[in-house]
């Protein structure tokens, strides 16, 4: 079981999923390329109903002053949503992202009013243009791979069975396109599937709104999150030390009044007032360590979870290889995390033993925390899901790896430039 | 029989201990020291206590249980002296609590039992039909009205914080180190400034003080 809570597609880079290796050429690598040529191919034949489309949508201008030509314009809005549908599909499927999909809305009561709404939305316009360039620029560029795959064979069969001189010397220049085509698909169909995002509006601008709306929600959540934490340390504070503070104030005045008729009974009482007093620092330590530990504070996050570590009634093995000190926000909410997945090992897990390593990667910080426990820990569960929120907040991850029986893991990552 | 009888409703045991204690100390019998709001409920309908001392949060939801029982206690049975109790204080509690204007009204921060003559002398009061506001409260409903009391000079807003308190004019004076004769041209003084009616007794008076401060706050 892998749940990435609180993760989601990191936004505004989609993976390359044409990222084919030139070498080794092998079966697999093959078979890829031969399934994206398969995929082109399929692409370029859409091309077909591109057309007709797009002969109708020209027909439909003066057919409408006869009143058919509505109807061919109806036929044309459904079918451009369909064809984008699909060409959005496949290129969603090559890029590794979502693509923005605008279904056709507005009133059904009448053809006309879809129409005119339909006119009026550049959206629209753009659908029309992918449509236009499936017709044509993207039909020829998803051609090329089967083009050049096929060149070979054609000219191959042709020269065995024409025996023309031309086809020794085609079937010679067919080779390098075989290569090309080894070389070439995956950026082909890869350039395919961008140009149809570019036109359908997948732009940084879109990307940058859907970032803004992430980061709009992570924040809301964060205030909520601070907003419980402040209310927990008030709680903390009102039960502890203001009640015992309270407590001595009290036994101290009790004291004052029996000093001379009871001077015993004063004295036991002011003991009592000392000890409380101890109990009352002892309280404000703890508070204090819940909202800013002084290891923490004091050594850095590799230090603070060694000392983590040392208090736990189960071995803790700690491999931390971090840079120095990351922003305190980010070394509190992983410090927090660390002792969260700890303490859960400890009591949930029944764990006998509990690793945590750490390591700087390029562009970020990944912890690992695991434990040889009973495993089964549910991500959605208040203490996993108050470290992703918590990490979220730095666009951090939390995944949870935990099959019944165990063993556990916990990878926490946030993004870190050094 | 011990003269006079209290009920106590604290969640923390070592406050519940050290209020027992400090009643006990001075002859004041405790009935019932219950830890939480379904406990009190119970042991208010009883009705065997002079008067009730009660913390603000209980359990189960630790907001204003205590405060609420009070009100409602006082529903059925009016006047029923309540001396409420907090870690800190609200003066819009304070306007509930004297809302009905019947008295018998207690409303001190924790802190202030330590001052244990204090404390027991209030609880007497309280229980003898008084009215006792803890002077943070005073200066919150003071500080919240400050146009008008601005007019008054700083003795006169020193008698009115005292006479909120529920003290007397004697008693005024002696805490001042003024005669109990230049109390009371103070606090004519300052029912003139504040366009208060002229009353004789000391509940009446804190009420028409928190009346005026209610009604400019309103």
């Amino acid at each position: 079981m892998v749940d990435h809570a609180g993760g989601g597609r990191p936004s505004g880079r989609p993976a390359p999923a044409v990222a084919l290796p030139l070498f080794p050429v092998d079966v697999p690598g093959l078979l890829e390329r031969l399934r994206l040529t398969a995929v082109a191919t399929g692409t370029a034949a859409l091309a077909v109903p591109a057309w007709i489309l797009l002969i109708l949508a020209i027909m439909a201008v003066p057919l409408s002053v006869i009143g058919i030509g509505l109807w061919i314009a109806l036929i044309v809005v459904h079918g451009t949503a369909t064809l984008v549908n699909v060409l959005r599909t496949i290129a969603e499927g090559l890029l590794d992202t979502d693509l923005p999909d605008h279904p056709v809305d507005g009133p059904r009561r009448s053809p006309l009013r879809l129409i005119a709404t339909w006119v009026r939305d550049p959206r629209r316009w753009r659908e029309l243009a992918l449509v236009g360039f499936a017709a044509t620029g993207g039909l020829a560029l998803s051609l090329l791979p089967a083009g050049l795959l096929l060149s070979l064979p054609v000219h191959g069969t042709m020269l065995l069975v024409d025996g023309g001189s031309v086809w020794p010397v085609l079937t010679v220049l067919a080779v390098p396109m075989t290569a090309l085509w080894w070389a070439g698909t995956p950026w082909l169909v890869r350039a395919r599937a961008l140009a149809d995002a570019a036109i359908l509006g997948h732009s940084q601008t879109r990307r940058l709104a859907e970032r803004v709306v992430e980061v709009e929600k992570t924040r809301a959540e964060l205030i909520d999150h601070s907003a419980a934490e402040v209310r927990r340390i008030e709680r903390d504070l009102h039960d502890g030390a203001q009640a015992r503070i309270a407590a001595v104030g009290m036994n101290v005045g009790l004291a004052e009044r029996l000093m001379r008729t009871d001077p015993a009974a004063a004295a036991e009482l002011l003991r009592e007032a000392r000890e409380g007093t101890v109990s009352a620092l002892e309280d404000l330590r703890s508070v204090v360590r819940g909202i800013h530990p002084p290891a923490l504070a004091d050594s850095g996050l590799t230090g603070a979870v060694e000392a983590l570590a040392v208090a736990l009634p189960a071995p803790v093995t700690v491999t931390l290889r971090l840079p120095e000190r990351l922003p305190a926000p980010v070394e509190s909410a992983l410090y927090f995390a660390v002792a969260e997945c700890l303490a859960n090992a400890v009591k949930h897990a029944a764990a006998t033993r509990m690793w945590v390593t750490g390591v700087a990667e390029p562009g970020r910080v990944r912890l690992v925390v695991g434990d040889d426990g009973r495993g089964g820990a549910d991500p959605r569960g208040s203490g996993l899901a108050g470290i992703a929120r918590r990490l979220a907040a730095f666009d951090g991850t939390v995944a949870v790896e935990s099959p019944a029986g165990g063993p556990t893991t916990v990878s926490l990552e946030v993004p870190w430039q050094s | 029989m011990a003269e006079l009888r209290a009920l106590i409703a604290e969640d923390q045991a070592l406050l519940r201990v050290g209020l027992t204690r400090i009643l006990e100390s001075d002859g004041i019998e405790v009935v019932d020291a219950v830890q939480d709001a379904a406990t009190l409920a119970a042991a208010l309908a009883k009705d065997d206590f002079d008067v009730a001392i009660l913390d603000v949060r209980l359990p189960p939801t630790f907001t204003t249980e205590g405060l609420t029982a009070a009100t409602m206690a006082r529903a059925s049975r009016p006047a029923l002296p309540v001396l409420v109790l907090s870690q800190h204080v609200e003066p819009i509690y304070a306007r509930d609590l004297l809302a009905d204007g019947q008295g018998s009204i207690g409303y001190l921060l924790k802190d202030r039992v330590a001052d244990v003559d204090g404390f027991l002398a209030a609880v007497r009061q309280v229980a003898a039909g008084g009215t006792v506001l803890d002077p943070e409260v005073v200066a919150g409903l003071l500080t919240s009205r400050p146009d008008p009391v601005d007019r008054l000079t700083e003795r006169e807003r020193e008698v009115l914080t005292l006479m909120a308190q529920g003290r007397s004019n004697a008693a005024i004076g002696a805490r001042l180190h003024v005669s109990e004769g230049a109390v009371t041209k103070h606090i004519n003084s300052i029912f003139t400034k504040l366009d208060l009616p002229q009353a004789p007794d000391d509940n009446r008076r804190v009420l028409a003080v928190l009346a005026w401060l209610d009604g400019a706050g309103g």
